[in-house]
């Protein structure tokens, strides 16, 4: 069954206990896999901090900074992975950023400098994690990232992330072409909206959850743990078959019209 | 819950979020300005106060919130409704 034992496992993207990457971690470390957390390095080092005490737990054997905009953090968490682990099993990308001023209001009045730093950070740091993983990922591996279906159609206020989250899971397309041969499987999940602190930054994300309560077939959003579960069933050989795919966790609200 | 009771529970919240001691968070604290929260503590402070009162903050009503005292008034307000 679902058994990531011996499984080393690469976690990015939690800020606190509501990441959905931190759901992830759980599910993961629940099924045996070895995990590593990287953190977004700040001035004060509070997410250091913090995100080292949630996770100790989990006893991760890896605990390094990766702020993707940052190349030599990257080589150095990567180059980490390389000295105590060897190899690399599973990467987890939980990265999206983008100012607050572009995720409300009027889509056009975005900038170049904030489209660009959205599409830095929540698209092309999967190509760079990537690039950096393949070599690591000697005996086949699987890559996990978020997307959200305002990357497919058009949610108010989520604006220029959606521009981002299309680029995204057009990334997993070509990331999965390139690496299948070498066995590694590249999958996004469409999670449902969850109050997380990147959420949070979205113009009225309450009622978009509301909306997803009151629409979803299942009547309700989904949690971190179910978003982990899946994230757990795709970095398993229970789906060692599924690769390039966007799998939608969203009590079913994508398949509503209406 | 009384005023008093809901104050106690912010203290502890803020404290706790804001890495400050609980002495310091007095009712007229203001968060930005003698606690030292930026704009991402905020948010982490919204989500920790929505959480333990089980209430929904929205954006507009969270920049409202700056101090200690309007954060219970504004949960008491909700908790009455």
């Amino acid at each position: 069954m679902l058994d990531l034992t011996g499984k080393n496992a690469l976690v990015t993207g939690i800020a606190n206990n509501r990441s959905i990457a931190w759901g992830i971690a759980q599910q993961l470390h629940k099924a045996g896999a070895n995990l590593g957390v990287t953190y977004l390095p700040d001035d004060r080092g509070r997410f250091k901090q913090k995100v080292s005490e949630l996770v100790e737990p989990l006893n991760p054997s890896i605990f390094v900074p990766c702020n993707v905009q940052n190349d030599e953090q990257v080589d150095a968490a990567f180059e980490t992975v390389k000295e105590k682990w060897g190899k690399l099993d599973i990467l987890i990308h939980c990265l999206a950023f983008a100012n607050k001023d572009d995720l409300a209001g009027d889509f056009s009045t975005v900038s170049r400098e904030g489209y660009n730093l959205a599409m830095e950070v929540s698209a092309y740091s999967l190509v760079q994690l990537c690039r950096a993983a393949k070599p690591l990922m000697t005996d086949g591996g699987s890559v996990v990232t978020l997307t959200y279906v305002g990357g497919v159609r058009v949610i108010p206020n989520y604006n220029v992330m959606g521009i981002a989250k299309a680029a995204l899971e057009m990334n997993v397309r070509y990331l999965a072409s390139e690496m299948g041969p070498q066995n590694i499987r590249v999958n996004a999940i469409s999670a449902g909206p969850i109050r997380t602190l990147a959420s949070s930054a979205v113009g009225g994300i309450l009622d978009m959850i509301r909306h997803v309560e009151e629409v979803a077939p299942l009547r309700r959003t989904v949690t971190q743990e179910e978003v982990g579960n899946t994230a757990a069933f795709l970095c398993s050989d229970l789906s060692s078959g599924v690769t390039g795919q966007v799998l939608y966790v969203d009590a079913g609200y994508e398949i509503m019209g209406m | 819950m009384s005023q008093e009771d809901i104050l106690k529970k912010v203290q502890k919240i803020v404290s706790e979020q804001l890495s400050v001691d609980e002495s310091e968070v007095k009712p007229e604290a203001s968060f930005a300005n003698d606690l030292g929260a930026d704009s991402l503590d905020t948010v982490e402070l919204v989500m920790a106060l929505e959480e333990e009162f089980d209430i929904e903050i929205p954006d507009e009503a969270a920049e409202d919130i700056a101090t200690v005292q309007a954060a219970v008034d504004y949960i008491n307000q909700k908790a009455a409704a």
